[in-house]
């Protein structure tokens, strides 16, 4: 079974999974390696990452010098393909017109959908995050613990390999002995970081990433992974042969050619393929979920996002990933007589708790680091260390007016110069051009650095999504209409940022470059740090929550949510490894439900 | 943090579908809608792209002769690197202002600073008639030094010239951008990578001992 064409589709599946990005990607695997009979669907097109990713590819080939623009924002070698915070034909809206009460939506069409540029930061959840109400009574619990989860963080660290280190650090997991991959050497610049930053009271350790800094040991993890299942060891063991370890060029986001790197199209679907029990279907964009006469989910119908013609497939159990806000709309939108509010809406929720990581950043130029010794600092593509949220201690005293927390992410050193490398060094010059200009950006470059602060967000009332009432997409699927506003928590949470970033960069020697910007306006927009969960959310009561603790639908049994939809809380973590441990938990249960007939 | 920072626009998609086309037409006046529609969002991102090849230029040749000049005021040869003019710096910022992207609330995007550089560019080849009788281009170096000194750092320029110094603040960023992204700047800069290697070593121990942690 492969990656296929409408025509190709089987009568029937066992389980027809709406998406293929990490959510879809770990349920595609976890249930074909065990035997399901299944259909993916993907409404972008067919991608493969070992032929079209330009991994070497200096910025002087692309236009433009590679720099962002509005057809590819985050620069033309970035992996995103057909996607963006706005798309032709598929507009989303915004209840208000306010710049600070916006959502901006990041999304993509291709398959693998956002993992084949995502940062790579994978962190656990902690045990806090999953209880936040019970710590401070505000937002809501999670029917689920630390331990219901870390059986499958282990499980999926060891399938996608994560370099990282055990610090011990409070709500910061360990992970079980041998299970990270040695974390990549600091650079010079994280190093000066850390050691300034310890001053402070700020720890700085190595981040967890899901790249390879060495190949995987293939004779070992299929077993661990896949007890009792010869078959499924050896095709697992062939794909992590079939991966390199990072080769310390070129960054991440552009995809990686030779699978260092986790994504769902070099890293779930090959060997989920290989067990022939997966097909493919691109260029679906799935309408609703249909039902049968006894209002059973029974498959879902889709237009061919190509040649418009309209499909359907029919399943077993229907597993929608097609990432949080596109899985509440087509909830929303899988409207009938028997739901006519939308599938798995009777309480009324499809579509709240909707939330975002709190995102803000503060930049610096450090004379320490100017005229540094030349050498390569490209590194795994990504960033080498990261500081943990770190005052447990004083928010418990009452000593913080925000609650919860945020880390840390920053980038230093010298790598491959960009369009807008020396924008803004006219400020530390006074102005020099001519031969002197070429002085300043020799002693320049490699002395900026940046931080940002990943937050945790309360989810609130005014943070929703919902069918826009008038306007439609190009195949007339009701648009999502979203609703946004942060509240004081994010916006002092932000302010702690500034002060925390900019404490640092002096520690450093340093002066902050960015200017003052009041947190309010300093806090990114809403969607802008691409971390939306929620808006599906799990529970234990079926009149305040879309699933139970199993992300299964309350109000069809066989419907289930493997995104970031079921998310009750965003922890300051990033979401993509505690949505695949999730989706790991879910197909697992899928697959036990099965076998007993419940499903 | 990679990602995020470099975007500072997000932009309302009726908006800038509404200026791509009012460019499109005052560019082309009535007719026929123009054949390009920028870079798209599933190019070929494994072959090499050069200046006009997505869309037209739009430097006239007096204004091209006086961005090369200016460039190589900017960024002259020396004997680390050739000058920015060698390496093609003035079609990439010729390429970059006729980009066809609307860049409303983004003070550097590609296409943004379209009317800040041709109108400096014009200024600056009427500054060098009004002051020497001839282009920029045709002027000796210290004349140009005399015209480039009073703008090159916008804090500093007089108040009637505050224009012309955000223009050379931006087509210096622009040069710089377009120089240091060639091969000869990178090695200028001593950029080391994008090289395949078998393992990452980290800091050399000099670079440890510059920062004090040696």
């Amino acid at each position: 079974m492969p990656v296929i064409t409408a025509s190709k589709t089987q009568p029937a599946y066992d389980v027809v999974i709406v998406g293929s990005g990490a959510g879809g990607g770990q349920s595609a695997y976890t249930l074909a390696m065990a035997g399901a009979k299944v259909l993916v669907l993907e409404a972008g097109r067919h991608y493969d990452p070992v032929r079209e990713t330009p991994m070497f590819q200096e910025n002087f080939r692309a236009p433009l010098r590679g720099a962002d623009t509005a057809q590819k924002p985050f620069g033309f070698y970035d992996a995103t393909i057909a996607g963006g915070w706005t798309m032709p034909g598929e507009p989303y809206t915004n209840a208000r017109g306010e710049s600070e009460r916006q959502f901006d939506w990041w999304r993509t069409r291709m398959l693998g959908g956002r993992t084949n540029h995502w940062g790579r930061i994978a962190l656990r959840n902690g045990p806090y995050d999953f209880k936040p109400r019970n710590r401070d009574g505000l937002g809501v619990d999670w029917p689920i613990g630390y331990a219901d989860l870390a059986p499958y963080y282990d499980r999926v660290e060891r399938l996608i390999g994560v370099y990282g280190s055990n610090e011990g650090l409070e709500n910061t997991p360990n992970s079980p002995q041998g299970v990270l991959l040695p974390p990549p050497k600091a650079r010079v610049g994280e190093l000066l970081a850390q050691n300034r930053a310890k001053q402070l009271g700020i720890p700085i350790i190595p981040a967890h990433r899901a790249v390879l800094s060495r190949a995987q040991d293939a004779a070992t993890l299929p077993a661990l992974i896949h007890p009792g299942d010869p078959r499924a060891q050896r095709i697992l063991g062939e794909a992590m042969r079939g991966r390199a370890p990072c080769f310390w060029a070129t960054p991440c986001g552009r995809g990686c050619a030779i699978k260092a790197n986790y994504q769902s199209t070099t890293v779930h679907f090959p060997p989920a393929l290989a067990t022939g029990n997966l097909d493919i279907l691109p260029d679906a964009m799935v309408r609703e979920v249909t039902l049968d006469k006894s209002g059973r989910a029974d498959g879902v119908s889709y237009v061919n996002a190509v040649t418009g013609q309209e499909g359907r497939v029919r399943g077993r159990v229907i597993v929608l990933a097609a990432s949080a806000v596109a899985t509440a709309r087509i909830l929303l939108c899988s409207q009938s007589a028997r739901f006519p509010q939308g599938l798995a809406n009777r309480s009324g929720k499809v579509g709240k708790g909707l939330m975002d990581t709190v995102g803000a950043s503060v930049g610096g130029q450090v004379p320490l680091l100017e005229n540094l010794p030349p050498h390569n600092e490209d590194g795994a593509g990504g960033d080498h260390m990261y500081s943990p949220w770190w005052l447990y201690r004083e928010q418990r005293a009452g000593q913080l007016d925000f609650p919860r927390g945020y880390h840390i992410e920053f980038r230093t050193g010298r790598p491959m110069p960009g369009a807008d490398a020396f924008n803004g060094l006219s400020r530390h010059t006074g102005g020099s051009y001519g031969r002197q200009l070429k002085e300043d950006a020799r002693r320049f470059y490699g002395s900026f650095l940046g931080f940002s602060g990943r937050g945790e967000m309360i989810p609130n009332d005014d943070c929703f999504c919902e069918l826009d009432p008038v306007v439609k997409d190009k195949w007339g699927i009701p648009a999502i209409r979203f609703h946004w506003k942060w509240s004081e928590h994010e916006i002092r949470q932000v302010a702690h940022m500034q002060k925390s970033f900019g404490d640092i960069i002096e520690a450093m020697g340093g002066t902050v470059t960015s200017k003052p910007t009041p947190p309010a306006l300093a806090i990114e927009r809403g969607g802008r740090i691409i971390h939306e969960v929620g808006g599906t959310v799990m529970g234990t009561d079926p009149a305040t929550s879309v699933t139970n603790s199993w992300c299964q639908t309350w109000d069809a049994k066989n419907l289930f949510i493997a995104d970031g939809g079921p998310f009750c809380s965003n922890a300051d973590k990033n979401p993509t490894l505690t949505i695949m441990a999730l989706a790991w938990r879910t197909s697992d249960h899928i697959l036990e439900e099965m076998q007993k007939g419940n499903i | 943090m990679e990602r995020r920072d470099a975007i500072k626009w997000m932009l309302a998609a009726a908006g800038s579908a509404f200026l791509l086309e009012r460019r499109g037409l005052a560019r082309g006046g009535p007719g026929p809608a123009p054949a390009w529609v920028g870079e798209g969002s599933d190019p070929n991102l494994l072959k090499d792209y050069h200046p006009g090849d997505l869309w037209p230029l739009s430097f006239s040749p007096a204004q091209r002769r006086s961005a090369t000049a200016l460039c190589d005021v900017i960024l002259p040869a020396d004997a680390q690197s050739p000058s920015a003019s060698a390496v093609g710096v003035p079609a990439f910022i010729d390429e970059w202002i006729s980009a066809p992207y609307a860049w409303i609330g983004s003070e550097s995007g590609p296409g943004s600073d379209r009317e800040v550089i041709l109108g400096g560019l014009d200024w600056i080849d009427g500054e060098a008639q009004r002051r020497f009788a001839t282009d920029f281009a045709g002027l000796i170096h210290s004349q140009q030094t005399a015209i480039c000194d009073p703008i090159c750092h916008e804090p500093a320029a007089e108040p009637e010239r505050k224009d012309a110094a955000k223009f050379f603040n931006r087509f210096r960023e622009l040069t710089l951008g377009g120089f240091y992204t060639t091969k000869e700047g990178m090695l200028d800069l001593k950029y080391i990578g994008n090289v395949a290697q078998s393992t990452f070593t980290g800091p050399p121990p000099e670079a440890l001992r510059q920062v004090g942690l040696l």
